[in-house]
């Protein structure tokens, strides 16, 4: 924990804590401590990244390297560091890690704050961190080269050191740190020829799979502080409701509570530890204004969400006459789909650690989204945005939940630690975190599409219902237009197959349910939608699902390579599959990468039994191909546990599951064969973390058609018993 | 009071007798790699070994475990065979969020101190009971298979 602890100080306390910490000086590989030159340059359209931000040298030649996005299983402690060491030609096996504090040179490249999402943790830096390393690396050589009074070009760097190339004399950088940091930074900052890479494009092993092997990888939960106490809030039932009265007379007399707190969000009490707090809060009485949440059910609003599918909406594309074109389609088919709200359900559930003094305050927690958060914590605690610390501990899975554009976990702790006036440390229930919203939306789609004589589609008409996860947050102006919010339409406006006429409509109704991304956003349903109805449009014309596809995709589409090579893999058309058994295929572009997944499903018991997954993926350069795959084989458990069992459901306002028992991912015993085979790709890096999750469930549903010949719209797909 | 051994040392702790073991090993003994995921045994994300057997400390109350033995994560080193499992996990880069691994790792080598040399539906039976949201299965499979063959490499 003190070495967590230290990592996540501002550099000057870093420095001083790891001096003490080694016993040693440690010289820091910075810059004066102005900056100057680095931060100015920010502002101009190239920015110049200090390595002084990323990297430092220690005297011993380990080198740390600060992370500036949250690792939540992606692999990111692994993948960015690869990015910098490659261009610093650092010794990989004396890399640690340590994650960013919160600072305005730590920001996303493109979102402009600190934020982990949208699978672009790599895409995002794929630039930048290499010129990081680079220009530490063009530093240490000018400073040897100095040392030995020899021109820079009779140098050359390799495993963390600069050789002379002519005397083969050798400095460790270590021994150069000091001197490289007083230098300027270079102007012109060449990167490597890709054809030079030693270790991108290799399969690395993860940096943080030894920690997170004996127990010692620190969590947000994970956090004690001297004279801290565990603090349980007992939230409304219903969404948006709020606490009439409360006697909290039975539960402040339990052995350990300290004290019961009325904060916005409810009633908080504050023990000392968990199973205290939690026995306290069960004895709490209180009387809910539940506001009109509690008017909520699942199948009214499905009702409401089908008749507005029925009625035009917003366009959010629009080619030809989609109109005309069904009125002259050789075949026409229409269908309506619906998917229930999903959990993020991340294994750690929410928590947030608090410190508030008087003129600081300092955060442990899991989060992906640290400057929302911070200036989140600011404005509750009454403080300014650089009186508040976050140390980003690692997270216990993400998955978009840890990304709220509310800062609704920081917010409520930090109203939870002013009431309290000690350290706290919030923790949610697998309850609380199930019920607490934010959920992936519930989406209602019907779609008309008619197909000419040739078979090929001639029209296509699609409506969307659902709630907008961006609408009243900070996000609404970068990513709502005109109207249409980009996250509800993606994977269903940009439909890649070459039809005439399209039309694409779109409804986002508001409710009192709090609803969010959710790995893979809008795309975790157009592309069940869109997919599935494509394989309606193959069958409607008497045409291979794969070959149907490929015949409407554009030549030059990326699209091809992932379906060609799953195709090819999974032995598609040519493959005997054992009797009882079927192939689905499905393909989908998101976060700029293209997955193809082809799914050998059965039928046992009325329930789909999925036993083999083959996906291919282009992904444009890949950093580390095994946590290409990881990510991938991640990505398809996440979908499928959803496409068979996902749904958040509510009756009278109140959420109807709150555990594991009623929410049921994917298990052991019934997770398929993960095949991951990687397009070769000299594009630039493209998104990993998400795209692997949209595929499955269509690819599923699609074979589930070719078995029994009947075409599921509704998820999970476990609700109907199949023959 | 209550009296017990965790990881070979001897502990003793003052809490209401109905505390489960987790919060007990976290909250108060401050071993914070067994970890909380549901509360009510659906996950194993809190499973460690009583007396060698693999249990779901959320559901065990501390005074069950009064003069017994208790190994967690933290101490699971300390048998070739727990190191062996560790070594294997890390061999096939099994964790991605990692915070159901200690669980997976506790039930796995309980799994293998049994059954030496399991069958996939053994693998499979044992460890059903433990969800990963991030989809490490197929490797957490993998690494027991990796940690049979070692053990018995190394006899």
């Amino acid at each position: 924990m003190t070495n967590m602890t230290v990592q996540n100080e501002s550099r000057r306390k870093f420095l001083k804590e790891s001096a003490a910490l080694t016993g040693g000086l440690v010289i820091g590989f910075c810059l004066p401590a102005t900056g100057g030159r680095a931060y100015a340059a920010e502002a101009q359209a190239k920015p110049v990244y200090p390595p002084n931000a990323f990297i430092r040298i220690a005297p011993d030649n380990s080198i740390t390297l600060i992370v500036n996005k949250s690792e939540m299983g992606q692999g990111v402690y692994t993948s960015l560091p690869m990015l910098i060491a490659e261009e610093l030609e650092a010794d990989w096996s004396l890399i640690r890690i340590a994650p960013a504090p919160v600072a305005d040179v730590y920001n996303h490249t493109r979102f402009g704050m600190q934020l982990t999402g949208g699978s672009s943790s790599v895409t995002s830096s794929w630039e930048q961190m290499r010129r990081v390393g680079a220009m530490g690396r063009i530093l240490l050589i000018r400073a040897a080269a100095m040392r030995w009074h020899v021109a820079e070009s009779a140098c050359h760097a390799a495993n963390s050191q600069v050789i002379h190339t002519k005397s083969g004399k050798k400095l460790s950088y270590g021994e150069l740190a000091n001197l490289a940091a007083r230098l300027p930074l270079p102007d012109d900052v060449p990167l490597k020829d890709p054809k030079d890479f030693k270790l991108i494009g290799k399969s690395v092993k993860r940096l943080d799979t030894s920690v997170k092997t004996n127990g010692t990888a620190p969590f947000g939960l994970d956090v004690y502080l001297p004279g801290m106490l565990t603090v349980l809030v007992a939230r409304s039932p219903v969404f948006g409701g709020k606490v009439k009265r409360f006697d909290a007379s039975k539960a402040s007399k339990l052995p350990g509570v300290q004290g019961v707190y009325q904060v916005p969000t409810g009633i908080a009490v504050a023990a000392t530890g968990f199973w205290p707090a939690k026995t306290a809060r069960d004895l709490l009485e209180i009387e809910w204004d539940e506001g009109p949440g509690a008017a909520l059910s699942t199948p009214k609003l499905r009702e409401e969400y089908l008749a507005l599918a029925r009625t035009p909406g917003a366009v959010a594309r629009k080619d030809g006459d989609a109109g005309q074109g069904l009125k002259d389609a050789h075949k026409v088919v229409g269908a309506e789909y619906d998917v229930p709200y999903l959990a993020h359900a991340t294994m750690e559930v929410l928590n947030v650690t608090v410190d508030l003094k008087p003129d600081q305050c300092t955060i442990w927690t899991g989060t992906q989204a640290q400057t929302m958060d911070r200036n989140m914590a600011a404005k509750i605690a009454g403080l300014k945005p650089e009186q508040v610390q976050i140390h980003t501990m690692y997270l216990g899975g993400g998955f978009g939940r840890r990304a709220n554009p509310r800062s609704d976990f920081v917010h409520e702790a930090v109203e939870v630690a002013k009431a309290v006036g000690k350290p706290v440390k919030v923790v949610w229930t697998r309850e609380d975190d199930m019920r607490g919203g934010y959920y992936r939306p519930m989406w209602a789609d019907r779609i008309e599409a008619g197909i000419a004589k040739d078979g090929k589609p001639l029209a296509w008409k699609h409506i969307i219902v659902g709630q907008s996860i961006v609408a009243d947050t900070p996000f609404e102006p970068m990513l709502a237009k005109n109207g249409i919010d980009g996250t509800s339409v993606e994977g269903a406006a940009t439909l890649p197959y070459l039809i005439p006429n399209v039309q694409v409509e779109l409804h986002s109704p508001k409710n009192a349910v709090p609803v969010q991304w959710w790995r893979s956003v809008g795309h975790s349903h157009t592309a069940f939608v869109v997919e599935t109805m494509i394989d309606e449009l193959a069958h409607l014309a008497g045409k291979d699902p794969v070959a149907y596809r490929l015949d409407i995709l554009p030549a030059t589409s990326r699209y091809r390579g992932a379906l060609t090579l799953a195709a090819e893999r999974a032995g598609w058309g040519k493959t005997q599959l054992p009797a009882g058994h079927a192939y689905g295929v499905a393909v989908h572009k998101s976060f700029e990468s293209y997955v193809a997944e082809i799914a050998e499903v059965s039928v046992e018991n009325g329930k789909a039994r999925v036993h083999r997954v083959v996906a291919a993926v282009d992904c444009g350069t890949v950093v580390n191909p095994d946590g290409v795959r990881q990510q991938v084989e991640g990505g398809i458990v996440f979908g499928l546990s959803a496409a068979l069992h996902g749904a958040i459901t509510l009756e009278n306002g109140r959420v109807m599951q709150a555990n594991f028992d009623k929410y049921q991912p994917l298990r052991l015993s019934e997770m398929p064969q993960v095949e991951v085979h990687i397009v070769e790709s000299k594009e630039d890096p493209t998104g990993i973390g998400e795209p692997g999750t949209p595929p499955i469930a269509p690819a599923v549903a699609n074979a589930l058609f070719a078995l029994t010949g009947k075409r599921l719209r509704r998820l999970p797909l476990d609700q109907e018993t199949l023959a | 009071m209550i009296s017990f051994k965790i990881n070979g040392k001897p502990a003793e702790v003052d809490v209401a007798p109905n505390t489960p073991l987790l919060w007990v090993i976290r909250d108060h003994l401050r071993l914070t790699g067994t970890k909380y995921g549901c509360g009510i045994s659906q996950c194993g994300a809190c499973t460690v070994h009583l007396d060698g057997a693999a249990i779901r400390s959320c559901v065990t109350p501390v005074s069950t475990v009064s003069g017994k033995e208790v190994i967690t994560i933290e101490g699971l080193a300390e048998t070739a065979l727990g190191k062996t499992v560790q070594a294997s996990w890390q061999e096939v880069d099994v964790p991605q969020c990692g915070y159901c691994q200690s669980g997976q790792i506790m039930e796995a080598t309980a799994l293998l101190r049994e059954h030496p040399h399991p069958s996939d539906a053994q693998i499979s039976e044992a460890m059903n009971g433990h969800l990963c949201r991030c989809g490490t299965y197929n490797r957490i499979r993998s690494a027991i298979q990796l940690a049979a063959q070692q053990q018995g490499d190394a006899k």
